[in-house]
């Protein structure tokens, strides 16, 4: 869906015309066929078949644990869920979570792309370190915040309070969800980052030049010309982390297990819970089909504003 | 356009100082990784200490690192091998020869990426189970490799397009087949491309954590899962976890380092270049 950007922009357009019936062209397009299947088949099972199956479960009654519990459910399932607190927490808990990370990564992503299209001093370095974040393993990410850096005592945090005379805080247990944003965000953060900067430089400067030459300042540069320039970048930045970002799942997995009570578990974790700890298909299957119409709903908008923006 | 040398100051400074802080994590845990247990929980924290690589031999003794490195080497490579294999043709098809269903059925590859994992959790570890797949490589490899096919066949899309169609099309009038056109012609020239495809690829499976941790418990599990097994209470040895969180992040990052500028084509699907 996000292609609908870049379709239209897609190189030598004219050669895709149909050819007339019988023409050569036809014919070799017949005989890209085979080529093309093979994926288009696999990514319809792929999609289609798991699809199905959790629309069908989330209409039963059935536990892993329990085969006494069979039949059609209706929707209770259904009624189940939505009667529950814990989903319409983790529901809130989702929608915060991807709301901070998005504003933080996309608010400083765009910060740092101007910073680092400015020359300077070991750019190229500086760059790659700054980028590094996101190749890190989630686990890993997440473990490292967890021990090395937010840990009450032998974390650098813990130490550099210690050092400035306050009280240590112990983040995971007063501000769980807090400290899954920090690292999620210094995950993402790169990745905004790395977009932005591309896009940033694709700028061309002598529009710049020439505000500059107008009497704009750094600011009025930055607001009238550069962020404009960035608009179609950042709705891809925000629909592309929206997609990951609503399915967050290790980092929580390895860090608070979706805890104190249920402070940090998002819709991922809670349909993980349902699923693979109480063995409650039924429930799971319900909670997913929520997910799936969440994500559908945030690349619907996302892909029309999108579209939007490009008509101009 | 000329700065004022305390403008470049300022921007060295401050670029180098954002850096740094990002990057301050990556750069602890290497560091932590060369000191004792003792020494990784000291207060105030050793900066300057006398290396040791005990950590290391720890990681490879106790619970055999080598295992789940060769998992993630061996799911990795796999699933990117499937989704190339498959994307190569597929890509070819509709650069060089796009009927009026290219556009549609690229944009439809495409919103299956939109699907996410968690929605269908349910049915496939059920199918997994009955399958004997749970905890075993061919599964993973699978799941991998339809995970990357959109994004591979958008971006080998792009690269193929970016080719003049003329060489291809004097290779057919020589006679070529389209086996020979493909495997002679298109993928020498495209090899930058090809190279980066698959090293997006690589990187996305390497650090996948969904699907690994739900599916794999020993004997299939790659490093993601090795390392959330650290997470438990008794796991908690910090020195042992920076060595074998150093050795996972290592190899990927030095293939992130190389390939930062077509990832960004990759990752956004061509609509950022």
């Amino acid at each position: 869906m996000s292609a609908a950007l870049d379709v239209e922009n897609m190189p030598s357009q004219p050669h895709a015309v149909t050819p007339p019936p019988g023409s050569n062209e036809r014919r070799l397009q017949r005989r890209m066929l085979p080529l093309v299947s093979p994926s288009v088949v696999l990514l319809l099972i792929w999609s289609i078949v798991p699809l199905v199956m959790t629309l069908w479960f989330s209409f039963q009654r059935y536990n892993l644990l329990d085969p006494t519990v069979t039949g059609f459910a209706g929707i209770d399932n259904y009624d189940f869920l939505v009667t529950d607190p814990d989903f319409w927490t983790s529901l809130v808990n989702t929608l915060v979570l991807v709301g901070s990370v998005l504003a933080i990564t996309v608010v400083g992503g765009t910060l740092l792309a101007v910073l680092y299209d400015q020359p300077f001093l070991g750019k190229g370095i500086a760059r790659v370190l700054a980028i590094s974040p996101f190749f890190v393993m989630p686990t890993v990410s997440a473990l490292i915040w967890k021990n090395l850096m937010l840990h009450p005592i032998y974390g650098i945090a813990g130490i550099l309070w210690h050092a400035a005379g306050l009280q240590p805080v112990d983040w995971f247990a007063n501000y769980p969800m807090w400290s899954v944003i920090i690292i999620v965000s210094w995950e993402w953060l790169p990745f905004a980052l790395l977009i932005l900067l591309t896009a940033v430089q694709s700028l061309d400067h002598s529009q710049i030049e020439a505000a500059r030459l107008d009497g704009a300042n750094a600011i009025q540069q930055f607001f009238y010309i550069t962020l404009p320039h960035l608009g179609r970048a950042i709705s891809v930045v925000i629909m592309i982390e929206t997609i990951f970002l609503l399915s967050i799942f290790a980092e929580i997995f390895v860090t608070t297990a979706g805890g104190p009570g249920n402070a940090t578990t998002n819709l991922a974790f809670l349909i993980y819970s349902r699923a693979l700890l109480q063995f409650d298909v039924g429930g799971a299957s319900a909670g997913g089909v929520v997910a799936i119409i969440l994500a559908n709903i945030v690349a619907f908008f996302l892909v029309r504003a999108i579209g939007k923006r490009l008509d101009i | 356009m000329r700065s004022s040398p305390l403008k470049t100051l300022l921007t060295t400074l401050l670029g180098w100082i954002v850096a740094f802080a990002l990057f301050f994590p990556i750069f602890w845990m290497v560091l932590t990784s060369f000191k004792t247990e003792l020494g990784a929980i000291s207060t105030p924290p050793e900066v300057f200490f006398r290396p040791v690589i005990t950590a290391y031999q720890e990681v490879q003794a106790r619970s055999n690192y080598l295992h789940f490195a060769l998992n993630s080497i061996l799911i990795s490579v796999g699933g990117t091998l499937v989704a190339m294999l498959l994307s190569i043709p597929a890509a070819y098809a509709m650069a060089f020869h796009p009927s009026h269903r290219t556009r549609s059925t690229l944009l439809w590859m495409l919103s299956t990426k939109m699907l996410p994992p968690v929605g269908v959790l349910v049915p496939i570890y059920l199918l997994f189970r009955t399958s004997h797949l749970l905890d075993s490589r061919i599964g993973l490899i699978g799941i991998y490799a339809l995970m990357n096919l959109p994004i591979v066949v958008w971006m080998l899309f792009t690269f193929f397009r970016e080719m003049p169609k003329d060489i291809l099309e004097a290779g057919r009038m020589d006679g070529a087949t389209t086996w020979n056109e493909v495997v002679h012609l298109l993928m020498p020239l495209t090899l930058p491309g090809m190279a980066s495809t698959a090293l997006l690829s690589l990187i996305l499976c390497w650090n996948e954590a969904f699907w690994s941790l739900n599916l794999t418990s020993s004997s299939a599990a790659p490093l993601t899962t090795f390392i959330a097994s650290f997470s438990s209470p008794e796991g908690l040895f910090f020195a042992k976890l920076s060595a074998a969180s150093t050795l996972a992040v290592a190899p990927i990052l030095v293939f992130g380092w190389i390939s930062q500028r077509q990832l960004v084509r990759g990752l956004t699907f061509g609509a950022v270049k």
